[in-house]
């Protein structure tokens, strides 16, 4: 089981949403934070003084599948949140040991 | 008495009053959220303080019997003699308590103006006594030199409808003396010090317009003509000034900001304080537009000498004050209120002129020397500012152990604190207690 975890824009959350479902996804994770990468922040401006703010508003998505989904939920992300432009966020994938259903106590892939 | 004056001074007393809690959310929007109580609690808390130590004490020296041009006695102290009788030589057609808690109302937002040049930093215990003896020491006086009969600056015939000297640049020049003694904010002019919240900014903005008609058209002290201009003259002044630095914004940023046109009403609404009652609309609007290009350019010069003003009280209550004090001077005419005078472009020479300048300096220096003097005391005794780790911490959790927003329930009940019961009365456990 991998966990793949993308960082996005929040005006893009609906799309990968529906991007997600049409991939047969049915759960997800997901958080409001604050980050930067290349993009960098944003310009202010308050009574003529100008602030660079560093952290933009990003939406986490967290995602647990079996190994042989992670094409199909990576390509469904990039498909939803792509703008072509900069700032559009990233997905990384990370192996997970065990997944549990806190309800039956079912494990492993059966839990997803 | 005259009841149509004094049911209008009573409605404008409350007006005035609403501009505190106006103030309160003006600044309070312009802070870090960590810092938004204890903002707003430096207004709200005056209205408490100023009050009563205005009855107590400071209305009798502002307005009592002149004493050498410099300040009242202590014939009104406790508003003794204070009653429902008009006071001829103070306001003939109202009760003198009416028209002492007029000025009340004055009193209370003078030292509260202030606040916004210490924020993010100050104690709040320093606060207490800053204000409490800047009412009496600095106020006060200033109160009796410019409206009290016998005051030397009234003598001298400056004009000041309104409180563009004892109210704006008193605050302002006294707001310049504190950040020169409290110091900058940790990480001014290196930090993103943003407002957190400039709807409540906006919303402080009309409450302060909606009260500033109180302001100054109850400064007539009469429902009569002269109230109605200037209560025309208040609306253009606020009118014009958000014009006035929309059009620096618009200029200088290329785009116009919400911020900048709440300021610029303020700042209009400083500028055309000490003219009101004096000036057509035409003029107002002049004043006005001029109040907002020249606050909207003063706001910057804190950066540039390195004085950490948080919330732009100098660049905007001490110079919009200046520019209304001055302009007053140029535009005052005799034609809209024969008990003023003719300013420069009314045809009144110099004279005006020169004695607003008079006025301007005395203000500037008397209020900058004795504020100056108050705040090392009041540093060297109960101090004035909060430890390094309190600011960063924010204001609100340090000095009054509640945030403004909280977002989380995670947590449980310690003590309840209640006021010690008096004999005899019954015993409630706190778990019973149903509370007020």
């Amino acid at each position: 089981m991998k966990i793949v975890v993308a960082v996005i824009k929040p005006f893009k959350l609906e799309d990968v949403k529906e991007t997600l479902e049409g991939a047969g996804i049915h759960g997800m994770t997901v958080t409001d934070v604050r980050g930067f990468g290349r993009q960098k922040g944003h310009t202010e401006v308050y009574r003529g003084a100008e602030y660079q703010v560093d952290f933009a508003p990003k939406v986490r998505l967290e995602i647990v599948v079996d190994d042989d989904r992670v094409d199909d939920v990576v390509k469904a992300i990039t498909t939803g949140a792509s703008t072509q432009s900069i700032g559009d966020g990233k997905i990384w994938i990370s192996p997970v040991e065990q997944v549990i259903r806190i309800r039956t106590g079912e494990k492993g892939p059966d839990a997803l | 008495m005259d009841t149509g004056d004094t049911a209008f001074i009573l409605v404008a007393s409350a007006l005035v009053m609403f501009m505190t809690p106006g103030l309160a959310l003006f600044y309070g929007g312009m802070v870090r959220s960590k810092n938004v109580l204890g903002t707003i609690m430096q207004s709200i808390f005056a209205l408490g303080l100023v009050s009563v130590l205005w009855v107590l004490i400071g209305y009798t020296l502002a307005f009592g019997p002149d004493v050498g041009g410099f300040i009242g006695n202590l014939d009104f102290l406790g508003f003794k003699d204070v009653g429902a009788t008009p006071n001829d030589a103070l306001a003939a057609t109202i009760p003198h308590v009416s028209f002492a808690t007029f000025q009340m109302m004055f009193a209370i937002i003078t030292p509260a103006l202030i606040t916004g040049a210490f924020a993010e930093r100050m104690k709040f215990s320093g606060y207490v006594l800053f204000t409490a003896l800047w009412l009496i020491v600095v106020y006060a006086p200033m109160a009796h030199w410019v409206w009290a009969p016998g005051g030397w600056i009234r003598e001298l015939g400056a004009l000041d409808f309104a409180g563009g000297t004892v109210v704006h640049i008193n605050a302002g020049i006294a707001a310049l003396a504190a950040v020169l003694v409290i110091g900058k904010r940790k990480g001014f002019g290196q930090g993103a010090f943003i407002p957190h919240n400039l709807t409540m900014t906006v919303l402080g903005t009309g409450i302060l317009w909606f009260g500033w008609f109180g302001f100054n058209a109850g400064s007539a002290l009469g429902a009569n003509g002269l109230a109605a201009s200037a209560f025309l003259a208040t609306n253009l002044g606020a009118a014009a000034g958000a014009c006035g630095w929309a059009l620096v914004d618009a200029r200088k940023e290329r785009r116009s900001t919400i911020l900048g046109v709440a300021s610029g009403a303020v700042a209009g609404l400083v500028a055309i304080t000490p003219a009101a009652g004096f000036v057509g609309p035409l003029p107002a609007i002049a004043i006005g537009l001029i109040g907002g290009v020249v606050c909207a350019w003063a706001v910057g010069l804190k950066f540039r000498w390195g004085y950490d003003d948080s919330l732009d009280v100098v660049g905007v209550h001490l110079v919009g004050g200046l520019v209304g004090a001055l302009l007053t001077g140029v535009f005052a005419d005799l034609a809209i209120n024969e008990a003023g005078a003719d300013g420069l472009l009314a045809g009144g020479g110099f004279g005006l002129l020169g004695k607003q300048f008079v006025a301007v300096g005395a203000t500037l220096a008397f209020s900058f020397i004795v504020t100056y003097a108050l705040l090392k005391l009041i540093d060297a005794t109960v101090g004035l500012r909060v430890t390094e780790e309190e600011e960063v911490t924010g204001v609100d959790l340090a000095q009054h152990s509640e945030v403004g927003y909280s977002f989380s329930e995670s947590g449980s009940f310690t003590t309840a604190h209640q006021a010690t019961p008096s004999a005899g009365a019954a015993q409630v456990p706190a778990s019973e207690g149903s509370g007020i």
